[in-house]
């Protein structure tokens, strides 16, 4: 197409638009975490902070997404789409977001691509901090632990909505223009969360391109497979790094000029070599699952993962209610930059309390999952290896035992195609033993935490189960003339009794 | 120039009141802040980092995402809690207004003092609700929180109309369009008030205006 842009400013936009791409998957792949999400302001440019916002790259992030890229940029008919989707642990899955990054025709040759182009890329990204937090997925994945986990998926092509159920909503997050043409940024989402009341899915032969396809290849043009929206570094001792990363933390000075407009062309972005280890790189990112806790406290940030945290406290309860490993994170504060994360207050509003109240879209989805009872841990400890404990989602872990799902959901961690990004990790977790908030930190087996788990889900009264109730009710029958024929011989002593009251 | 002025309506209750301002609020400064200018020589600047943090509602199914400012949210935090004071005491229905206003500054000569000109205007109406039973909070929780996502939602879309922004000032001129004051972030100047309404419906202060303007014309 016939565009006045000269190629300096082709090559600036170009710059641009792939870093707003990967920072756009940060963005929504870090809401969808399940944790809230703090960085912080700093007066002085950093130069590595793309678009003048303090938005942490995931190493793992960044790498999937330039994989679903394989060098190209969002252009007109092919989009970026991140798929949000859930997934509970008897391994049903539901798509509930796409969120698209598009490019369409309409140009805007006037724009001037260092400044304009820029600062609208940056307010483009604050609508979509905004907007992430806002669709129904969020609080979803603010709950996810036991019951279900998050995944998203990065691909490039046409954007698919089949997956998200009839009556889908779309909102749009905003758009630039450019001289190559307008960027939108949108996202599609599910409304309709009752698939689950039907089971359709439950032990039946794999859908093609739902159940199956979250774990291998979809056969799709730029297949990917799903990723859980945690994720763990595999830390800096462990000598696994993405060679991409040194790119995407490219330097970006920016110098914007006072200059009117017109004569901008005279100042120009500069760019320096790749400054390894300048932010993100150094931390490990935590990955909080302690939803199913019900608790308020905020969780303590636990000792970084280079120490070699802490052994496994086998104090597991028998009844496995609630049992999950603690997967707290390994976190490296190695700037302070980033805040603790807290389970959202209103834990207790996990899926077993669910309150019948509630006529929100969730009151379905936690209906259906109302009274399970340790969705994660439904075996006794002694058959599951202490290495795979280690992993998050261990349910879903590839074992060699007797989990009778092993094939869809073996290759969640296993996942050759994932590029190691979970390969390595199975030497890397590290358990820490959750220490709830005011309690002692000591060594006791019966410590809060401990408690409060095992005495999470007690087991029903036997009084009020109904056989022992009805056998009661017969032995009262039973016995109720004799009880009458004594009665009935003390009536003198009952009636002067009474009569020393009146 | 013409002042762009949004307006949005909410229905809460008593306690729902501050978070439901502050989610609005915030969610606007965000948009309508940047890092801090450092200016160079030969008239360019480069510009510091915005950090942005969630935070929770305790009384709203809501999260919002403010920025990353100790000083701007204290700022924030006491204007509103003023809000809130004035609403409770008013007495009447529990209907109010909180008015952000981004302005910029004219240098006039001496004598006369600058000149502010407002270039958008964002008005978030409040209506208070008291309920009686804790189901009808527990709704109300959650319809609040919807309500507030549909506010984000059109926030958004407004900001993203990207319509009349003051041009990027000069180092002379910078306070003339942004709050340079916070250590941290850069805001466009603004301003905050707030207004309460009487049961009858007219605004307090105007009713005070009036009743001063009588008083002098006599």
């Amino acid at each position: 197409m016939e565009t006045d842009i000269n190629s300096q400013d082709r090559k600036d936009l170009d710059k641009f638009i792939k870093f707003f791409a990967l920072k756009t998957v940060q963005v929504i792949v870090q809401a969808r975490l399940g944790e809230k999400i703090c960085t912080r302001s700093s007066s002085s440019p950093t130069g590595s902070d793309w678009f003048n916002l303090a938005i942490k790259d995931i190493p793992e992030v960044t790498h999937e997404a330039k994989k679903a890229l394989a060098g190209q940029l969002p252009a007109i008919g092919r989009s970026m789409c991140v798929e949000i989707s859930l997934k509970t642990s008897e391994g049903d899955s539901m798509e509930l977001e796409i969120w698209c990054l598009e490019m369409n025709e309409k140009c805007d040759k006037e724009i001037k691509i260092s400044y304009t182009v820029y600062n609208r890329l940056s307010l483009l990204l604050k609508s979509l901090l905004a907007i992430t937090r806002v669709t129904p997925a969020y609080r979803l994945s603010r709950k996810q632990g036991h019951e279900y986990v998050i995944l998203y998926r990065i691909y490039f092509g046409e954007v698919q909505l089949n997956g998200l159920g009839e009556g889908f909503q779309t909102v749009r997050v905003g758009t630039v223009g450019t001289p190559m043409g307008t960027i939108t940024l949108s996202c599609a989402y599910r409304i309709n969360l009752a698939f689950m009341s039907t089971r359709q899915f439950e032990r039946t032969p794999p859908i093609m391109g739902i159940i199956i396809d979250h774990f291998v290849d979809r056969p799709y043009p730029s297949s990917s497979p799903m990723h859980p929206c945690n994720y763990r570094t595999t830390g800096e001792d462990t000598g696994v790094t993405y060679p991409s990363v040194e790119d995407s933390q490219e330097v970006c000075t920016t110098s914007f000029s006072t200059s009117p407009p017109s004569q901008l062309s005279s100042s120009r972005l500069s760019y320096q070599p790749a400054a390894l280890g300048v932010g993100s790189a150094d931390l490990a990112y935590p990955v909080v699952f302690a939803a199913g806790l019900n608790t308020t406290h905020p969780h303590q940030l636990m000792v970084p993962g280079k120490e070699g945290g802490v052994p496994l406290a086998p104090n597991q309860p028998a009844h496995g209610a609630q049992a999950d490993q603690e997967r707290l994170a390994t976190y490296t504060p190695s700037d302070g930059a980033h805040c603790a994360a807290t389970p959202s207050s209103e834990d207790t509003e996990t899926v077993s309390n669910s309150s019948e109240g509630r006529a929100s879209p969730h009151d379905v989805l936690e209906t259906i999952f109302a009274r399970k009872v340790g969705a994660f841990v439904n075996k006794p400890i002694n058959q599951v290896t202490l290495t795979s404990l280690d992993i998050p989602f261990a349910m879903f872990a590839p074992k060699n035992l007797e989990l009778e799902d092993a094939d869809p959901m073996g290759s969640l961690h296993s996942d050759g195609s994932s590029g190691g990004s979970s390969g390595n990790t199975h030497d890397d977790f590290v358990m820490i033993d959750f220490k709830p908030a005011f309690s002692k930190d000591d060594i006791l087996p019966m410590d809060l935490g401990t408690f409060y788990r095992e005495f999470q889900n007690p087991p029903q009264l036997s009084s009020l189960s109904i056989d022992i109730g009805a056998q009661s009710m017969a032995e009262d029958l039973d016995s109720l003339p004799e009880k009458l024929a004594v009665h009935e011989k003390n009536v003198r002593e009952f009636d002067a009794f009474v009569e020393t009251l009146q | 120039m013409n002042c762009r002025s949004e307006v949005l309506e909410v229905s809460v209750e008593g306690r729902q009141v501050e978070e439901a301002m502050l989610a609005v609020l915030h969610t606007v400064l965000l948009h309508r802040s940047t890092g801090k200018f450092h200016y160079k020589k030969e008239g360019t600047y480069s510009i510091g980092t915005v950090g942005t943090q969630d935070v929770d509602c305790d009384f709203i199914d809501f999260t919002y995402v403010r920025v990353s400012s100790d000083e701007l949210d204290r700022a924030l935090r006491k204007v509103v809690g003023e809000f809130k004071d004035a609403l409770r005491n008013s007495g009447g229905d529990g209907l109010g207004q909180m008015s952000l206003e981004f302005y910029q500054k004219k240098k006039s000569r001496w004598p006369f003092s600058d000149e502010c000109i407002p270039w958008e205007v964002w008005t978030v109406k409040v209506h208070v609700v008291a309920l009686a039973t804790e189901q009808e909070r527990q709704i109300c929780r959650e319809k609040v929180g919807e309500k507030l996502c549909e506010k984000v939602i059109n926030i958004v879309e407004v900001m993203n109309r990207h319509e009349y922004l003051p041009k990027m000032p000069m180092q002379s001129e910078v306070d003339n369009v942004f709050d340079t004051g916070l250590r941290d972030v850069q805001p466009y100047l603004y301003k905050i008030s707030f207004q309460i309404t009487d049961a009858l419906g007219t605004s307090v202060t105007t009713t005070m205006r009036r009743l001063i303007k009588d008083t002098l014309a006599l």
